[in-house]
């Protein structure tokens, strides 16, 4: 007995609780091949789906002839918008409040659209009779340029009724979304006209995509005989998912059962709803067959969710010391032929307005003109909350131009703008409240730990032997210091389609101390099954080895909103830890009758509650779980289980600190990353291998999309970029080793302080590259080069300056 | 419809006997056939390595091979490299080193780093940085899976020289 109490240290360890480095339980399966993703799930009978799709990126669609298609051997359907109108579903809502063509319905408003869905008995025939559609398009004038589109003649969407107001409020134009405005404006130019110094610059954050290695797909199964339908996809929010289809099918919700698989990673490309979706539950209910749809890469990077795509005109006003005193900021957002955007639905440029970033600035006003172009729909949020990659890019550059315009280390001017330790709760101009933060502390460990003021002198060094002729190589510095908006969010604020952003857990003990939770979140790799549990391990004293975590099963799960935005640790983290509590109050009363004291005379201890200054007597949880379903305990129920639906009181406001070091080379455009620092803070930490491995990948998305990711188009709206070979990821090869570190500054609302990390490192990372790239040219004068900043820019930009002549 | 060919293969040492359209990529008859659903498919292009089988003892990417030009040859593929009760050295050190996260490109590295250890016992970091390149992940940002390979080369050759 005298053992069981001394060794505590001992009972911690076992519980693989917060804080450790637990191996992950997913590991076990994926390693091995049995991972089950949505093209592994085969059903008797399942037919197989297959999309004609546009050429041309503005056209009128004459006719569309099937004959040929159906006609051929193991063609079973070929689905139009004509057979789609009956049902209405030949357009959908979308997460904006716009609505989408499922099949074209009159015209095409991007290349890839979807015009016609066939369904054949494999994916062959599928794919042969695609080729036999005979479809008669007219080309129409296209628009790629959203200024032009915004000015143009030319009607890209004429299912909208000119003047009518949008979603959002009223459009000025025919080719214009949405006007979307905080902060204030008139007090922010007084503040920019009246200035010291002002440094102007338009920052492009490009169109990129979040390309994760497994496309997207779903199998629909209507069950005609029980009247329900079955549907496993590739769904970053699966509850979502279910009510949407409940909604657009008319099929009640209780007899519709969503299930998100395995997923190959997301990184929001996976948060909306595709018409691939639709046609699938569709061409089930038709044939009374399972239909399997899986896009292929060309389709997944051409039609579903680009990212980014912001124009950002900046202004930014100091005083001659470097004190910032205002910033205002235009954005042209480019979002394609549908406002197809994933944000909450207050928030139609999501949360970029946390522009201001990490300093501390009196003043500030943001306008976003929503834009349509013949480009295709989305605007998710790439690895990141809502916009807000878009917005730490801005504010990372306004600081570097400003620095430049002060002629002043970029060091030194964001350390006398960031905002003070004791100024949290922070009141941000554009209206958020950041939660916590220590800015200084995390910047001068980042500076010092990367040896900043001799990477000064050395590049001072080697800008001096270039310019003598001696090396052909610039070395750039490249800063980023970044604050996080994740965890959306308060159901005050933030709804998906009218849905509270909440979220959920359940747990069940079972009489032998063994525990399932369930969750309204869906892991894509983030490692949720094995980081939840170290949550409830250390929140109910039961061993993380024996709780299994189960999330994206809608008939099973408590409803959620899903993983994306950095929410499931804010939110559903939150959620769990307080499920877990439940769980920890009822086991005291149970452990009280047992120990026959009163509730107040226990008090836990890792995993078992003790009477209180006589820790030899106790019940461990082990023996209050087999009590609360075996003994007739007066005035308490039996069982032992919790649910709790968490609905955040405040986003959390993860930071970090970012350095890149970089060789470029002049005359070939190549660079070098010789370094790459970078210290995260997001607040208290779970599973710090975890941390790593997201900060690892965050950081190798980003190095992507800044170094050459882009989704590209020609005059005629051809996407240029749909393959891999064009469009870029990078390999082991051209990826550096990264160092990481931290510091902790907890969350003071969150119930075990965690903000979240695993889009923090994409968020930083983008500036910290791209900020190398610029910082290599500042001696020569560099203020602004656009992304991605492949070999060929990089050669541009030289040659631009000068450097080759 | 094209005529279908009878296609005989071994895979994971035991042997596959069926009809197949010659133009069917090897991976689809792997996955659809035979329900090997480790190795996947992520571009069909021969860019991302997920479907990386062996063909005779070399690194295929399988979704670059129609099934006719497989006839008469070995494939190995993740579900034959271990097995639940005897793990794969790699199998352990992934799970070890954090080497992947959504698992996807998983089966298609460690088939690959497989079969680098075999070409190369003895590894520098370069040499797995190049000779995996072939093989995309966007989860993990490849630190992880490099330490992964190198951990179980190092722990391939100590238990060589332990026999010996
Ligand atoms: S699927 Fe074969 S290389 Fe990508
Ligand atoms: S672990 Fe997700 S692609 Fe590699």
């Amino acid at each position: 007995m005298k053992d069981e109490v001394d060794n505590r240290e001992e009972r911690v360890a076992n519980l693989k609780g917060m804080g450790c480095a637990r191996k992950r339980v997913e590991d076990v399966r994926f390693t091995q091949g049995k991972g089950n993703y949505v093209d592994d799930i085969k059903l008797p009978g399942m037919l197989h789906g297959d999309f004609v799709r546009s050429p041309y990126a503005h056209a009128r669609v004459k006719s569309i002839n099937i004959d040929a298609a159906m006609a051929l051997d193991g063609v079973v359907a070929v689905l139009t918008a004509k057979d789609l109108e009956p049902l209405s579903l030949h357009w959908m809502p979308t997460l904006a409040g716009d609505k989408q063509m499922v099949l074209a319905d009159g015209k095409v408003l991007f290349q890839g659209q979807e015009v016609a869905f066939v369904v054949a008995r494999d994916r062959y025939v599928a794919a042969d009779a695609v080729e036999l559609v005979e479809v008669d398009y007219e080309e129409l004038p296209v628009l790629i340029d959203p200024f032009e589109a915004i000015k143009s003649d030319t009607v890209l969407r004429e299912d909208l009724e000119d003047g009518a107001d949008g979603a959002h409020g009223p459009r000025r134009h025919h080719n214009h979304i949405f006007l979307w405005e905080e902060g204030d404006k008139a007090a922010t130019e007084e503040v920019i006209d009246s200035a010291e110094v002002v440094a102007e610059e338009m920052v492009y954050y490009h169109r990129t995509h979040p390309c994760p290695l497994e496309t997207c797909g779903a199998v629909a199964s209507m069950d005609k005989v029980n009247g329900k339908l079955t549907l496993y996809g590739t769904f970053q929010a699966p509850h979502v998912v279910r009510t949407v289809a409940s909604l657009l099918s008319g099929i009640e919700e209780h007899n519709i059962r969503v299930v998100s698989p395995d997923i190959g990673g997301g990184f929001g490309n996976k948060v909306g709803v595709y018409p691939g979706y639709v046609c699938s539950i569709v061409a089930s209910i038709v044939t009374g067959q399972p239909v399997k749809w899986v896009e292929d890469r060309m389709e997944n990077l051409m039609a579903t969710a680009f990212a980014r795509d912001y124009w950002m005109k900046g202004k930014i006003s100091a005083t001659k010391g470097g004190k910032i005193t205002g910033l205002h900021c235009h954005v042209t957002a480019d979002h394609g032929a549908f406002d197809a955007c994933a944000d909450p639905t207050k928030y139609p440029a999501g949360f970029f307005h946390i522009c201001t970033g990490s300093y501390d600035i009196p003043v500030a006003y943001v306008g976003v003109d929503g834009v349509y172009t013949n480009k295709a729909p989305g605007g998710v949020a790439y690895r990141c909350s809502f916009r807000v990659t878009e917005a730490a890019y801005f504010i990372e550059r306004m600081i570097e131009v400003l620095a430049m315009e002060l002629n002043m280390d970029a060091a030194e001017l964001r350390r006398i703008n960031f905002i003070r330790k004791d100024q949290f709760p922070y009141q941000s101009a554009l209206g958020w409240e950041y939660d916590s933060g220590d800015y200084h502390t995390a910047w001068d460990k980042a500076l010092s730990s990367v040896g900043y003021d001799d990477l000064r002198r050395e590049q001072a060094e080697r800008v001096e032997a270039f310019k003598r002729g001696e090396t052909r190589k610039l070395m750039g510095v490249g800063l980023s210091f970044f604050t996080e908006i994740v965890g959306a969010g308060p159901v005050k604020n933030c709804d998906i389609l009218g849905m509270g952003m909440f979220d959920s857990c359940e747990i069940r003990i079972h009489p032998t101390g063994s525990a399932i939770a369930r969750l309204g979140t869906i892991s894509q790799g983030q490692g949720h099954a094995t980081t939840f549990a170290q949550i409830l391990a250390t929140e109910t004293g039961i061993p993380a080895d024996s709780i299994t975590i189960e999330e994206g099963d809608t008939d099973t799960a408590p409803y959620g909103l899903g993983t994306y935005g950095s929410r499931s640790t804010p939110v559903a983290g939150a959620a769990t830890a307080l499920a877990g509590r439940k769980i920890r109050a009822k086991a005291q009363m149970i452990a009280a009758y047992l120990l026959e004291v009163h509730d107040d005379d226990v008090e836990f201890d890792v995993d078992r509650f003790v009477l209180k200054g006589a820790p030899e007597r106790f019940k461990t949880m082990k023996e209050i779980a087999y009590a609360a379903y075996n003994q007739a305990i007066p005035g308490i129920e039996p069982g032992l289980e919790a649910v709790s639906y968490y609905d955040p009181p405040n986003m959390t406001y993860p930071f970090g600190a970012y350095v890149c070091v970089m060789d470029v080379d002049v005359d070939t455009g190549t660079t070098d990353i010789r370094q790459f620092y970078a210290l995260d803070d997001c607040g208290t930490r779970i599973n710090p291998m975890v941390i790593e491995g997201q900060v690892h990948g965050g950081l190798t998305e980003a190095l992507a999309i800044a170094m050459g990711q882009e989704i590209a188009y020609d005059d005629l709206g051809n996407c240029k970029t749909g393959t891999l070979m064009d469009f870029f990821i990078p390999t082991a090869w051209e990826t550096p080793n990264y160092v990481t570190d931290h510091t902790e500054t907890p969350s003071p609302h969150h119930p075990i302080g965690a903000k979240g990390v695993g889009e923090s490192p994409n968020v930083g990372g983008v500036p910290a590259f791209s900020n190398a790239v610029h910082d290599a040219f500042r001696a020569f004068g560099l203020r602004q080069a656009h992304m991605p900043h492949d070999h060929w820019r990089i050669w541009k930009i030289a040659n631009d300056l000068g450097l080759h002549d | 419809m094209p005529d279908k060919m009878h296609v005989k293969l071994t895979v994971n040492g035991q042997d596959a006997e069926f009809l197949a359209e010659p133009r069917e990529l090897l991976i689809y008859a792997l996955r659809e056939r035979l329900n090997l659903t480790g190795p996947h498919v992520g571009c069909e292009t021969s860019h991302c390595g997920a479907c990386t089988v062996i063909v005779n003892g070399k690194s295929v990417k399988s979704c670059t091979m129609f099934v006719g030009q497989a006839n008469g040859t070995e494939v190995t593929t993740i579900e034959g490299l271990g097995s639940p009760d005897a793990l794969h050295v790699l199998q352990e050190t992934f799970r070890e080193h954090h080497g992947l996260q959504c698992g996807f490109c998983t089966p298609g590295m460690i088939t690959r780093a497989h079969k680098l250890l075999e070409e190369n016992p003895n590894p520098t970091e370069e040499e797995v940085r190049f000779g995996m390149a072939g093989n995309l992940c966007r989860c993990t940002g490849y630190q992880n899976i490099v330490k992964s390979i190198l951990a179980a080369a190092a722990q391939m050759n100590a238990s060589k020289e332990a026999a010996e």
